[in-house]
């Protein structure tokens, strides 16, 4: 337990010392809220969908939390880049140990940066319907965040190079977030893209969100809650098989 | 039998696809020795020092490290070593005494001991008064440093030393060499290591042995060795054994796996 502890640590240190890191990752979303929020807002209102900033937020949010998750596999290569990943790996303890300490690490970050999103949002106008519901809004964000730092360590898993890691990631999670909801309700879409959105896992993460905290979910909070929850538990034991047969 | 062998290598080998970097070895190392382990470049020294820790798997051959097998039994192998790596291997958003002290954590040190400890190694690296710094405002040489002081934090059964004081100084290079002495006199741990500098080897090791294109030309203690050459020095036996010739390192495990990979995927095309 205490080398997942540890290891946890070491990234949420890593992260906290990266000041460029923090305000960095605060652009894109920043961008999305002027562009889409503000760009499609009006045309949203008039098509009868009330406050467009309302509808988005939860999917920026999940956005973040998504790029931030699955890029922290990055992390593995640079380990293995700078040496570190060997000190762990010959060290006595379980790989299971390690890939839980760097996940739950990963994750952290991620959810740590959904919230300051979250906080932008409030910023830009977004207003949740109730407050008591924040609470189970941070569940369905800890599940998002799991999910995807233990698929991005999956594939970093495998993947030696940055840049094969990086168009690989920008291949799978581009679809997964323009396909999930984030950005348009699911509603009275084309059949085909429904059934993508219902096979696709972000889309129940989206819905969580937005089912706590604007109160308006697709699928049904405990649809999304089981539904996300099935898929954390098997990508975390595809990434701990996958970690498991490191070798350097 | 006088003593036990801890380290057991039988007709070891490691190919990656056509290239033979080590080439069915077998050597043994006593409990309690100092054994070096020397090479030109490239000869196959670090591809042997990672099937011996679990890092690599061997292609064929067996290895017995402590009882046990490191590709069966990996974490007990791992429990029964240490090792200072011949590449950096620290975390440099870290401190010097965060890398100490997680290295500690992973290894089940309890605090008491690791506290101590730590001041102790800090100390003899003279890197004491940096330990509240991130390890990437050090110098190489005191990266170095570090990262041996990191290695001998645990006090392993057996101590794998991969080119430790590589671009150190004289001063730092005696002080590290008597300390590893002085662990293997005081604990009886075993040592294995590499090093490009035969006299360190000559004042140091018990036996010796000598590999080349991946197959181990010759066992012996350095005395043995200068006497089977006619020479005066480990230096002289070193050059007399393989010869005169520079060799280019041979990229790392990983280059060659994908240089291998891209050949490959061009001749598919």
């Amino acid at each position: 337990m205490k080398v997942v502890y540890i290891l946890w640590l070491r990234q949420l240190k890593r992260y906290f010392r990266s000041k460029a890191r923090i305000i960095g990752s605060l652009g894109q979303p920043l961008l999305f809220f002027v562009a889409l929020g503000f760009g499609f807002g009006p045309i949203y209102t008039r098509a009868g969908g009330g406050d467009y900033i309302q509808f988005l937020a939860p999917g920026i949010v999940t956005m973040s939390i998504l790029f931030t998750a699955t890029f922290s596999g990055i992390e593995v290569l640079w380990d293995r880049r700078f040496g570190f990943l060997k000190e762990t790996l010959v060290a006595p303890v379980s790989r299971l140990q390690i890939m839980l300490g760097r996940t739950f690490g990963g994750a952290t970050v991620a959810v740590v940066q959904g919230l300051i999103v979250f906080l932008l949002s409030v910023i830009v106008g977004f207003r949740p319907t109730n407050i008591s519901m924040i609470p189970l809004a941070l569940i369905y964000m800890i599940l998002i965040a799991i999910t995807f730092t233990a698929l991005g360590t999956a594939i970093a898993s495998f993947i030696e190079d940055m840049q094969g890691f990086q168009i690989i990631i920008n291949f799978l999670i581009m679809p997964l977030f323009f396909l999930s909801g984030a950005l348009f309700p699911l509603e009275n879409l084309p059949k085909a893209v429904v059934i993508i959105s219902t096979i696709n896992p972000l889309a129940y993460g989206v819905d969580g969100l937005r089912g706590t905290l604007i109160n308006m979910a697709h699928f049904g909070l405990t649809t999304d809650f089981l539904v996300l929850g099935c898929i954390a538990v098997f990508v975390l034991l595809a990434g701990a098989y996958l970690f498991s047969k490191i070798e350097v | 039998m006088a003593y036990e062998d801890i380290i057991n290598v039988t007709e070891l080998t490691k190919t990656f696809n056509s290239f033979t970097a080590v080439d069915h070895i077998s050597f043994s190392v006593a409990a309690g020795e100092i054994f070096a382990f020397l090479g030109p470049n490239g000869a196959g020294k670090s591809t042997t020092i990672n099937m011996l820790t679990t890092l690599l798997r061997p292609t064929s051959g067996k290895i017995i490290l402590n009882g046990y097998d490191p590709v069966a039994t990996p974490h007990k192998v791992r429990q029964s070593f240490g090792i200072v790596f011949q590449d950096p291997s620290l975390d440099e958003d870290l401190t010097a005494w965060e890398n100490m002290d997680y290295h500690g954590i992973l290894y089940g040190i309890s605090k008491d001991i690791r506290t101590k400890r730590i001041e102790e190694l800090l100390k003899i690296v003279e890197l004491w008064d940096r330990r509240k710094d991130q390890v990437k405002k050090f110098s190489g040489g005191m990266k170095r440093r570090l990262e041996i002081a990191r290695g001998l934090l645990h006090h392993p059964k057996i101590l794998f030393l991969d080119e430790p004081t590589l671009g150190l100084d004289p001063q730092t290079r005696s002080l590290i060499w008597n300390y590893i002495k002085g662990l293997n006199q005081s604990e009886g741990t075993t040592i294995f290591l590499t090093t490009h500098y035969m006299e360190e080897a000559e004042r140091v090791a018990n036996r010796i042995a000598i590999i080349d294109h991946g197959k181990i030309i010759v066992r012996g203690t350095p005395d043995e060795l200068k006497v089977q050459t006619g020479t005066s020095s480990l230096e002289g036996a070193f050059i007399a054994l393989t010869g005169r010739d520079i060799r280019d390192e041979e990229p790392n495990n990983l280059e060659q796996m994908r240089m291998r990979r891209k050949i490959f995927r061009r001749h598919r095309q």
